[in-house]
């Protein structure tokens, strides 16, 4: 082993990082299956039944249940991404000191970063698909489309798992966070055409939504269950290089953070 | 695992480290040589510089100036293959306290690229004497226990270098000497070992040799007993007394061209069997010279 000079990214260390959350999360997944299963299903009573029962019948053609199911992807995402990296990075950088342990091993930032985006990523877009599936019992017909779904969650969990990683990574205080889910998350979920179509809105926001990478998953997941258009491939596109964009970042901050 | 030894080459070599953090310098140009198989034992005050030291030959702090070689390689650049030969157990426990013993082990067997990761496991917990213990929680563990299986966590990967940063901190006395058994074996079998420590008692048992560190810098180095033999004569003498009797006491030590230093609520006349007549008074305790007078005498702190 002293022979071999260690590269960059090596799966080893990636995996090895990674097993350390898998480890943790089996001490907790019952609890975050319960709400993940569970939030979905209290939504679409409120909204689907609530709403479109008494305010709203059809949204763009679909029954309003149908709508918002698809369109609760997004949110599911985002809070089981954005969330889970932002607190997640700081309680082991802060206070478990565990990215101090890791360190000590022959693993370094970039290995590290990429390990925890890939373990948030892959558990947002099991967690993501949970209200595709709790839809299915309000009505949604299965379609084959939909296998794709997982993937779109991930690559968009990627992405604002990067983000919560930078965040987390920048702030001094965990309280900071109340900014960023305010003024960021906040927005993000509400002008991403879950409960809404964006094209109601004022043109302003509708050009700001396409720079919403949770706007392009709402589509993707909608028309992963009501057929596909040329443009979705743009859209994956732009998720890809969100991820891409913010997993440098995500590097370059806590490296900044990590090493003195 | 087994690399040929760098026969005559230190495990560790520091030359002119520079480390600052804004205003303050942690590291003042440094020198510091680790011999293959030794044991130092870096005993300095809170702020001293140790573990900004520690942090810099794991590629965790990057210095601002200066050369750092560890096991031959050249940091920072080549931390993280050396980092694959050296074993740190931190000041602080940093396990994973929701995670069985195992598991926590086998997260960092496989960090370490371990072939064996069973076989590294069972190593662990035998040295960690938790081998009953496997698959309980870390929480449900004594503060004695984590602490070995934090040390045991360090070598799973057989590291030639051990960098041990306080490593018996905050533990009662029983478990102290415990962990001091365990580092013992250690060095015992070849292991070169870096420890920081404040604690006097623990440089003296288990360092071949000590480096005294203040402000970012060794200011002195040796066996311990050459050390005091340098520094600190054959005999220290203690004396317990009301305030103004300890400043007449102080003043005619000085007087006579001693060294005199604070040592709690006494005073300690330091090379006393060089004193006159009469400046050492009858009430004083003699007692033999010790690492914690040239400790004081040198740093101008007290120790623990």
């Amino acid at each position: 082993m002293s022979q071999t000079r260690m590269r960059r990214l090596e799966p080893a260390a990636i995996g090895g990082v990674m097993s350390r959350e898998l480890a943790n999360f089996r001490s907790f997944w019952k609890a975050t299956t319960f709400s993940s299963v569970l939030e979905p299903i209290v939504y679409l009573l409120a909204f689907g039944l609530g709403l479109g029962a008494t305010v709203v019948n059809q949204v763009e053609g679909l029954d309003y249940v149908e709508f918002v199911g698809t369109g609760m992807v997004a949110t599911a995402v985002i809070f089981s991404s954005a969330f889970p990296a932002m607190f997640g990075t700081f309680v082991k950088h802060r206070f478990q000191r565990t990215y101090d342990a890791i360190l000590a091993a022959p693993v370094d930032v970039e290995e590290l970063v990429t390990a925890e985006m890939l373990w948030i990523g892959i558990r947002a877009g099991v967690y993501g698909s949970f209200p595709l599936v709790v839809t299915f019992f309000f009505g949604l017909d299965p379609t084959p489309g939909m296998l794709l779904v997982p993937l779109f969650c991930f690559v968009t969990a990627l992405a604002f798992a990067a983000f919560g990683i930078a965040i987390a990574a920048t702030v001094a205080k965990i309280d900071q966070f109340n900014y960023v889910t305010t003024l960021v998350i906040t927005p993000l979920f509400l002008v991403a055409g879950t409960f809404f179509p964006i094209q109601g809105l004022p043109e302003g926001v509708q050009a700001a939504a396409q720079l919403n990478p949770l706007h392009h998953l709402v589509e993707l997941v909608r028309h992963a269950s009501f057929g596909f258009e040329g443009l979705d491939l743009v859209r994956l596109a732009v998720l890809v290089a969100f991820a891409a964009v913010l997993w440098r970042v995500a590097v370059n901050r806590m490296t900044k953070r990590l090493i003195d | 695992m087994t690399a040929e030894p760098d026969q005559g080459k230190p495990a560790i070599e520091l030359r002119g480290v520079v480390k600052r953090f804004g205003e303050i310098t942690a590291v003042d140009g440094l020198d510091l040589d680790v011999p293959e198989g030794t044991c130092l034992g870096l005993l300095g005050p809170n702020g001293a510089g140790k573990s900004t030291t520690m942090r810099l030959l794991t590629g965790q702090a990057i210095a601002d100036s200066g050369e750092l070689r560890a096991l031959g390689y050249e940091l920072p650049r080549e931390a993280k293959t050396a980092r694959g030969e050296m074993g740190v157990v931190p000041q602080l426990d940093n396990l994973d306290v929701d995670v069985s013993v195992e598991d926590n082990l086998k997260v960092f067997a496989r960090l370490y690229r371990v072939a064996d990761v069973e076989e590294a496991v069972d190593r662990a917990l035998a040295t960690a004497r938790l081998e009953g213990r496997r698959g309980d929680a870390v929480d449900e563990l004594s503060g004695g226990m984590r602490r070995r299986l934090l040390l045991a966590r360090g070598l799973l990967h057989r590291p030639r270098l051990l960098l041990l940063d306080e490593p018996t901190v905050g533990l009662d006395p029983q478990i102290r000497t415990e962990l001091w058994t365990l580092i013992d074996g250690l060095r015992s079998e070849g292991t070169t070992i870096l420890m920081s420590t404040h604690y006097i008692e623990e440089a003296e048992r288990l360092a071949d040799e000590v480096a005294l560190m203040t402000a970012g810098k060794v200011i002195a180095r040796g066996r311990p007993a050459e050390l005091i033999a340098a520094h600190a004569g054959r005999e220290t003498a203690e004396v317990y007394a009301p305030p103004a009797r300890l400043a007449e006491v102080r003043a005619a030590a000085v007087a006579e061209g001693l060294a005199v230093r604070p040592a709690g609520p006494a005073i300690a006349i330091v090379g006393a069997e060089k004193a006159a007549n009469g400046v050492v008074p009858p009430e004083a305790i003699r007692r033999a010279a010790s690492l914690e007078d040239v400790f004081v005498l040198l740093t101008g702190e007290e120790a623990e």
